[in-house]
Parts: C-alpha cells; structure tokens; sequence
C-alpha cells in the first residue's frame, strides 16, 4: 500500500526549478538501500545524517544447508569477522607451540574445542548485529528485514520471512545486495558440500576437510582450518589467487604446503556422494583432472566449496526498471559516481563490475556517493592503490601492482624490484623458519622510482602494509622510502 | 698516509659497525676496537654493542615472552583447552634468548671477516688524534693508527650512587637478560622506556613487579596522553607503581632478599619493603671515561657528557667523528645509528654528500601495551605552532581480537596532530595498541613524503586491522566529542 508523503520543503522543489528531472511529491522515502551489509549501511546512515528518510531493507536467503544470520552483510556475519577471528585461533595454537621456547610450561598436547571457538565467535557477531540495529535505530532509519525487488521505477515489493508483501516509494535508490557463493553444479554440491556460509556457525566440528577452490577464501579457510589442527586438502583447478602477484601467491601456497595442508593441483571435482550420514558425515567426492583423463576419489567429512561468489542482482527486479547488468557475471557496471544506466538508482559494494570485493572500499563509497548526493560534495571514490590483506597461515599484504601486471604496464626495463626475505626476531627463538617471510617493492624508473607495488608476507602483514599504503597515496619513492628510518626490532623495518 | 688504517670504529655495536662494514665496501682497510668492560655484578657480553647483547633484541625477545603469556589466556576462549594458570620458568627463556644472541655475535665476528675488517677485543683510549692503544686480555700492549676515528662506544647505564647500598646489591638492564635463574620479586626504579619496558614483561612471565618513579613517566614522549594510558595499562596489567617515591638505601637481609627504604614526596612518609631484585634504570650515560678525548681535545657536552657533533658527525678534532648513543642531541636508537654509521662511512669513502635526518624517526615502546609514534608529541606540537594553528583527531579503538578473548581495550587509542590550515599536513602521530611497532612503520613513511590529513583519509584501511583505524580517524579535540569507535 502506498503511503503518503508529508510536505517537506526540499532540494526537489529547487531541483525541478533548476530544469533537473521533474520529481513527485509523494514518496514513502527520500531513499531505500536494498542490501544492509558494509556498503549498504554506511550510505544509509549518512544519507540520516543530512536528515533524510531512508530505509534499508536487508534479508538472507538461507543457505542451502540452512544456515542464516543477522543484520550487517557478509562482512559482519560470513566474512572478514568470524575469519579474522578463526584466524586468530589458529595463530595461537601457533603461539601456544613457540611459547614453550619461551619459557611457558604446560601439558603436552593442547587440543582444540570447535564448539567452544564458534560460540564464542557467534555471540560476538550477535553482538554486532544488535549494536547494527540500535544504530539504526538511533538514526532514524527504517529497517525491515524483508526481500526487496523492483515493481516500477519508483516501487520496490518487499517480501518478509512469512511471505507478506508490502511496497514502498523512493526518490532514489541504492543496490548494496552483495554476493553469495557459488556452487559447482555437480550432483550432490547443494545437498552435501557447505560454503563459507555455513562455516563459520558450523554446529560440529568439520573433520577431514576438503576445500575446494583457489581463491583467498579458499586458502584462509583451508590456512584456520589446518592451524586448528584438522587434517585439510585444498583442491585447484590451475593457479592460486588469481588476480593477486603470482610469485607471492605461489610462496603463500608454499608456506601452507610446509605447514600440514595438502594440495590436490590441477582437479576438478565431478560428484559428491554420502557415504556416511553424521555431524560430521564421511562424503566420497570424485574428480577429474583437467590436463587428462584421470579420475580420483577421495574421502572426506566436510566438503567445503569456495570458487567464487555471485552477485546477488539476477532476482531483484532489474530488468523491470531497466538497470544493466553484466548478463555473463551478474555484476553492475556503474560510471565514476555508482551510477547505473537509469539516473536515480546507484550501486556499491561487492556488486560493481570492474572494482574490488572489500568492506573498506564499499564503505567509503557509501559514504562518499551520500555526501555527493544530499552534502553538494563532489569527492569521489579513489578506488586506485587500495591496500589489502589475505589472512592465510602466512599473512600477504599488498598495495599497488603486482609485478606481472607492473611488467605488463610499464614494460620490464622500467621497473626495478626491490626484494628482500626476513625472519622476524620472534620466530628466532621457537626455530621457526628462517627465510619464508618476504617483502617486495616495484618502483617505476622513469617516474623518479616511484614505488607502484608493496607486497609483505609475514606475520601482521596488515597492520605492516597500512601506512605504506598511506605513504603510497603520498606519491612514495624509492629514495624517500631509503632515507625512512626503520623502528627496531619490527618486521616492518625490512 | 703513513697511518696504519684507514678508518678505526672504536666500539663495535649498532652505529660503529654499521660505519666499519660500509668504509669496507669501498675497499678501505678498516679496524674495529670492541671492549665490554664488566657490569658491577660482573655481566660480560659479546661482539654487537648494547641492542644485540642488552638492549633491543633480548629486550624484544621477553617482551614475547610475556605477549605468549597473555595469547595462552586468550586460547581458551578461542577454543584451546589449557590447563590454567600456566607457569614460566625463566632459566628455559634466559636460555633461549642467550644462545640468539650469542649466535648474533658468531655472526658479527664472521661478517667482520667476510669483509677484512679486522677486529680488536681490546679497551682503546687516544695517544693522540690518530692514535688508539689499549691492552687485550692477556696484557698485550697494541696500537692502532688511523686516517679516520669513528668513535662509537654507546653508553652504560647508570647507577644512583647516592642511594646507600645502590651499587653493591642493585642490577641494570647489563645483567637483567643474562641472569641464569629468575629475579623473583622486582624493583625496577624511576620511569623511563627501558624501565617500563622490563617491569613490563616481567609482570607478563608472572613476577611480582614494582616500578618507583619520581616524577613523570616516559619523559621525553607524549606527555597530553600517550605516557599516562601506557602506564594506566600496566597497573590493570598487573603491574605496582610506587608514584613520586625515591629511593634512600637499599641493604640486604639475612635471607639474602634486598630491603628497600624509599621516602614518598606525597605523604612525606618513610617505607620499606623488601624484594629479591631491584634494578635501576634511571638513565644512561655515555662510555667516554677512558677514552682520553680531554687530552686529544675531543669536545663533549658538560652536563651529559655526550661527544658533541655537527650535522656530518664531525667532532671538534679533524679526522674524529662520532656516531649513536654517544653524540649529543641525538635519539638514542640502533636504526638512526645504523643510518648514520653507513652514511658516514659513504661521505667519507663514496664520494656522497647525503647527510642523515634525524627528523620525524619513528619508534616503539615495547611495554605490554605498545606504543608506536613519530613525528611531534602533542605538546611539542602545540609549543611549536600555537594550539590555534593545530588540529588533534583521535579514537579509543577496539582491536577485534580481544573480543573473543575479552581482553581490556581500554588503553587502545590513536592520535594524529596536524595543522590546521589549509593542507593539515601531519606533524605527529601516536599509537597505542598491539604490533604498534609495524603499525607506525608505514606511516613514517607518510609523513616522510609530506602526508597530509586529506590523504590519509583518502587511503582506504585493511579490514580487519588495528592500523585501519588511523585512516578513520574523524573525531578531533576540539570537538568535544567522544571518541570511541563504534563496529564497522
């Protein structure tokens, strides 16, 4: 049912006047954000901060093996949280192994509680998706938690968990609906496999796991999972981290290789059939090579699936109003402002085409295309050197060009790298290994060896390639960089 | 020339070997004098200079010691089952940290050979301004001459010799890091890094420890805040502060403990209190003693006692230079000595003209809670640009892994200074928090390049870090408003 709009004396008036696209005067809300996740709620309580009416409307479709969670989006509830989280436990069973070079003195073997790392990481999501909707609360934003699809150019159907539909008008809108995992297609995927979805609420401990996939998600879940002490393979099609420096990519999978996973190269997985029902179950999977006609099976007790995510935009109702989208990928191609093809409907987030899956980036976006839009701002995204993190066993941060795509762009003889390997003073001690910690710079020559590529694998990778991402920003050179004291002892100093 | 050497380093730590391996680059023959004359208590080290054998690295070492300890107790909430309380035995750490660094002066030695720097064990002091001699170990009288000195001793620390019994039964960080079995309960005394360094992981192995301090803590640094959450940390930490006391005798008990008689300037009380170790860290002072540089005409600053330089390290003598710890005005760290030894050594031999910057160096204070900074302190900045013309952001952040481990964040904080005007470039920033050390790094660079306020916010942050939240820094003093971050 429609809802009438209350007179307001607003920019639309002023807007009509000035020859921009004539307005009605009668819509629910100023704004609807379809998707509550990174991106969707930083715009949603900017745009409350310049006092505007907004709505969001977030809902999760469950899994096929049924798992579910709150407000705040993948980030939040299935993605950079319960992973940094899982990582962390890891890295201290790691830590509680050194400690006895340190002095500490325990029982031998020190094993690990599944149940009692993922309720302990649940409550704090709990935590996160309350403080979310008390947030927006407080801001005046209108939160339903309800499946949001275009009807017409202004309407958007919102659909509940009991089915009940309800429509609501806006003046604009902004699609921040994310992505979800794939599945391979193969018999037995949906009914036996889980995906990062369900992992991190996993109500058993997953066992022997195989994971399959080459991405960061892959290896960081295939890295806590192993670090946890649970017997992990990873299965690849071809490379690691594609997209990411190959020559780090391949030391990262060397590190995992020498710390207890194993890699099933050049492999697909065919089918995936139960052996044994259970919490966990035992799965037989088949799979094929890629480079002949060879046939593996293998027996597993989790089946973890990570080979990409797709957005989530083919069941929303584009087609009705026209919005564009990438038919091969599902992506939304946006111009320099999140604009899509129809003028008052905006896109940010995992969603885009051409632009990086990451919370930092779809938050600032959010923020910034609302400054724009209701603030009279004009800054825009600087989607350029954005740093990131992969949180495998060994962390890789990088900012910048990987060497190939440096070498691709600027030609071989006009790039010089910088390179060095490093053994951070902690792992002295406990003898761990001595020349795996690594740190590269790409400089570009004739541009007075401007430094267009960091890449740092180590421990706290993250925290180490933040400020060189700001120093980056700044326009870094080698030469600056060179005459930059190092605090010791760090690895950052490297 | 008819000098034997082309350059003589007297001391062989962070700064004089850094300018010995340099020169020795260019092909130069070069000599080193490296002699550690024993601590009161008889402590000795190797080849390396204070960060290797009694600084930076042991310090690091169990300052990961401790951090171990609290990542045990963090475990079990994240899913390990310890047995709690779990317990340290110090002569297992002591160990393990004595063989590093002894194998860190195995591999100064051989680096020296490698690179034909000859190397002399042996306490130098000037005959004259191209003359060193002094005797080895086994009474042997030898001479050295040179083109070029590099003076490089470093300093010791020091003892307050006006405390009755300071001397004979008091330690120094010299012997803290190579005593065989455990200090048990500690005095640490007065407040500086090095102090709240110590007192700090020795709280983490599990020792009983008090700190005594005079006046301020970490004079010197940020005193509009950083000072104060690093020491309001160590108390919930654990650790006993005795505030604006100081110490009047120390006198040992029939049980061999040590009994400790302080006067409290508060209460204007008298108190005693006994303890099985106290270690003075009440400053250090320069190794020049026996250097002979009075008669050599080498000048030194009267009130420290530091070897006084000019910006290429030049002393008042043609031909000496000093480098590190020693030099007057200088910040007492390994990596700007480093820096200059090896820069010193390129003027001197390599035909460069580079002379080094000693402004915005970062640095690291390795208590429980760490704390990163570089550039200007608060008030310095304020002192040196009026608090009109400057612009304070900051937050009390949460880092995401004490969460789950339910750890106090309380202290968790991130300052940036700037100015005001138009392009609010950055003078300072400060940080307290874990793996501060590798937070700032970056940064230093940043502001090496001139960063400004609007380009850090224009650097997206890593999700999850501690680091991220520098570049989400909104909130500024002025306002009023509270800082503390609040989820994503």
């Amino acid at each position: 049912s429609f809802q009438t709009h209350k007179e307001e004396d607003n920019p639309q008036k002023t807007m009509e006047v000035n020859g921009l696209t004539p307005v009605p005067d009668s819509y629910d809300y100023d704004l609807i954000v379809i998707g509550g996740g990174s991106g969707g709620l930083a715009a949603a309580k900017e745009a409350a901060k310049y006092e505007k009416k907004v709505m969001v409307l977030d809902f999760v479709t469950p899994t096929p093996q049924g798992s579910s969670w709150g407000l705040g989006g993948t980030c939040v509830n299935v993605g950079c949280i319960p992973k940094k989280l899982m990582h962390q436990a890891a890295l201290l069973g790691q830590a509680l192994q050194d400690s006895r070079k340190f002095g500490w003195q325990f029982t031998e073997e020190v094993k690990h509680n599944w149940m009692t790392m993922t309720e302990s990481v649940q409550n704090y999501i709990g935590s996160l998706n309350w403080g979310y909707r008390v947030t927006l609360r407080d801001t005046k934003v209108t939160y339903e938690n309800a499946y949001g699809e275009f009807v017409g150019p202004h309407t958007i159907k919102a659909t509940n968990k009991k089915g009940i539909e309800k429509l609501y008008t806006a003046e604009r809108f902004i699609i921040a609906t994310g992505e979800r995992p794939r599945y391979l297609g193969i018999p037995g995927d949906k009914e036996y496999c889980i995906s990062s979805d369900d992992l991190f609420s996993l109500p058993y401990c997953p066992g022997k796991t195989l994971v399959v996939g080459a991405s960061y998600v892959a290896l960081e879940c295939a890295g806590f999972l192993a670090g946890l002490g649970l017997d992990v393979t990873v299965m690849v099609r071809s490379i690691l981290l594609r997209g990411f420096d190959q020559d780090m990519a391949n030391k990262i999978g060397e590190y995992m290789k020498e710390h207890g996973v194993s890699f099933i190269r050049e492999f697909v997985p065919i089918k995936v059939e139960q052996v044994e029902e259970g919490t966990p179950g035992i799965l037989k999977v088949t799979a094929k090579s890629t480079t002949g006609d060879q046939i593996i099976e293998g027996e597993y007790n989790t089946v973890l699936l990570a080979i990409g995510r797709d957005p989530c935009t083919r069941k929303i109702g584009l087609d009705k109003v026209g919005v564009n989208i990438n038919e091969k990928t599902g992506k939304i191609p946006v111009n320099d402002e999140e604009q899509t093809n129809v003028p008052h409907i905006y896109a940010i987030g995992d969603i885009l085409q051409g632009k990086l899956e990451l919370t930092p980036v779809a938050i600032q976006a959010g923020r910034l295309l609302v400054q724009r839009l209701y603030a009279g701002a004009t800054t825009k995204c600087d989607y350029v050197n954005v740093p990131t993190t992969v949180f495998t066993p060994l962390e890789y941060g990088a900012c910048g060009y990987s060497e190939e795509t440096a070498v691709e762009k600027f030609g071989e003889e006009n790039i010089e790298v910088y390179h060095s390997h490093f053994w951070p003073l902690e792992w002295t001690v406990p003898s761990r290994d001595n020349n795996k910690c690594y740190a590269k710079i790409i400089c570009n020559i004739q541009d007075n060896e401007r430094v267009i590529g960091f890449h740092v694998l180590g421990p706290n990778a993250g925290e180490v390639t933040q400020g060189f991402a700001a120093a980056i920003k700044c326009g870094l050179t080698k030469e600056q960089l060179d005459s930059t004291i190092g605090i010791h002892p760090v690895c950052a100093e490297v | 020339g008819k000098n034997e050497y082309d350059l003589l380093v007297i001391g062989g730590g962070s700064g004089g070997l850094a300018c010995a391996k340099e020169a020795a680059q260019f092909g130069r023959k070069v000599a080193v004098l490296d002699y550690v004359e024993p601590s009161p208590r008889g402590t000795t080290w190797g080849l390396g200079g204070t960060c290797v054998n009694v600084g930076c690295i042991p310090k690091k070492l169990m300052h990961q010691a401790a951090l171990l300890g609290s990542a045990l107790k963090d475990a079990q909430h994240y899913g390990w089952n310890i047995a709690q309380p779990v317990h340290h035995t110090w002569s297992v750490m002591a160990q393990s940290v004595q063989n590093y660094v002894k194998s860190l002066n195995w591999g100064h030695r051989v680096q020296l050979q490698d690179k034909k720097v000859k190397y002399f064990n042996i306490k130098g002091s000037f005959s004259d301004p191209h003359t060193v001699s002094g005797l080895t170990k086994a009474g042997k009288e030898t001479v050295v001459t040179a083109d070029n000195i590099v003076i490089a001793t470093g300093g010791r620390p020091k003892y307050p010799t006006h405390v009755a019994g300071a001397l004979e039964y008091g330690i120094t960080s010299d012997d803290l890091f190579w005593l065989k079995e455990s200090p048990g309960k500690t005095l640490p005394s007065f407040i500086l890094y090095v102090s709240l360094e110590c007192a700090g992981f020795l709280t983490g192995i599990g020792l009983d420890t008090t700190v005594m301090m005079r006046s301020i803590p970490l004079r010197g640094f940020d005193q509009a805040q950083m000072a104060s959450l690093v020491t309001e940390h160590m108390e919930s930490y654990g650790t006993k502060f005795l505030k604006r006391c100081f110490p009047t005798k120390v006198e040992k008990l029939k049980s061999n403990r040590l009994q400790v008689t302080w006067k409290n300037a508060d209460l204007n009380t008298e108190e005693t209190d006994s303890f099985d170790t106290v270690m003075w860290a009440v400053g250090r002072v320069p190794d020049t003693k026996t250097l002979n540089l009075e008669t050599i005409g080498v000048k030194t600053n009267s009130e420290t006692g530091k070897i006084i330089v000019d910006a290429s390290e030049a002393t008042s003598v043609p031909h000496i230079y000093a480098v590190g710890d020693i030099t007057e005005g200088r910040p007492e760290l390994t990596p700007t000595a480093i820096a200059a030894g090896k820069l010193l050594a390129q003027r001197l031999f390599g035909q460069s003209s580079e002379l080094m910057d000693y402004d915005n160096v970062p640095t690291t204070v390795f208590t429980p809670l760490e704390y990163g900074c570089v550039g200007l302190s608060e008030e310095a900045a304020v002192q040196c640009h009026g608090s009109d013309n400057i612009e304070v952001y900051h937050a009390y952040y949460k880092p995401l892994e004490f969460t789950v481990a339910e750890r106090d964040a309380t202290q968790c904080y991130v300052k940036m200074v700037c100015l005001r005007e138009r392009e609010q470039r950055i003078l300072g920033l400060h940080f307290i928090g874990p793996n501060a050390g590798e937070v700032i790094q970056g940064f230093a660079l940043g502001i090496k390049c001139g960063a400004t306020y609007p380009q850090l916010m224009k650097t997206v942050g890593i999700h999850p870090t501690c680091a991220e939240e520098v570049t989400k820094l909104r909130i500024t003093k002025r306002s009023g408003l509270d800082a503390t971050v609040t989820g994503c």
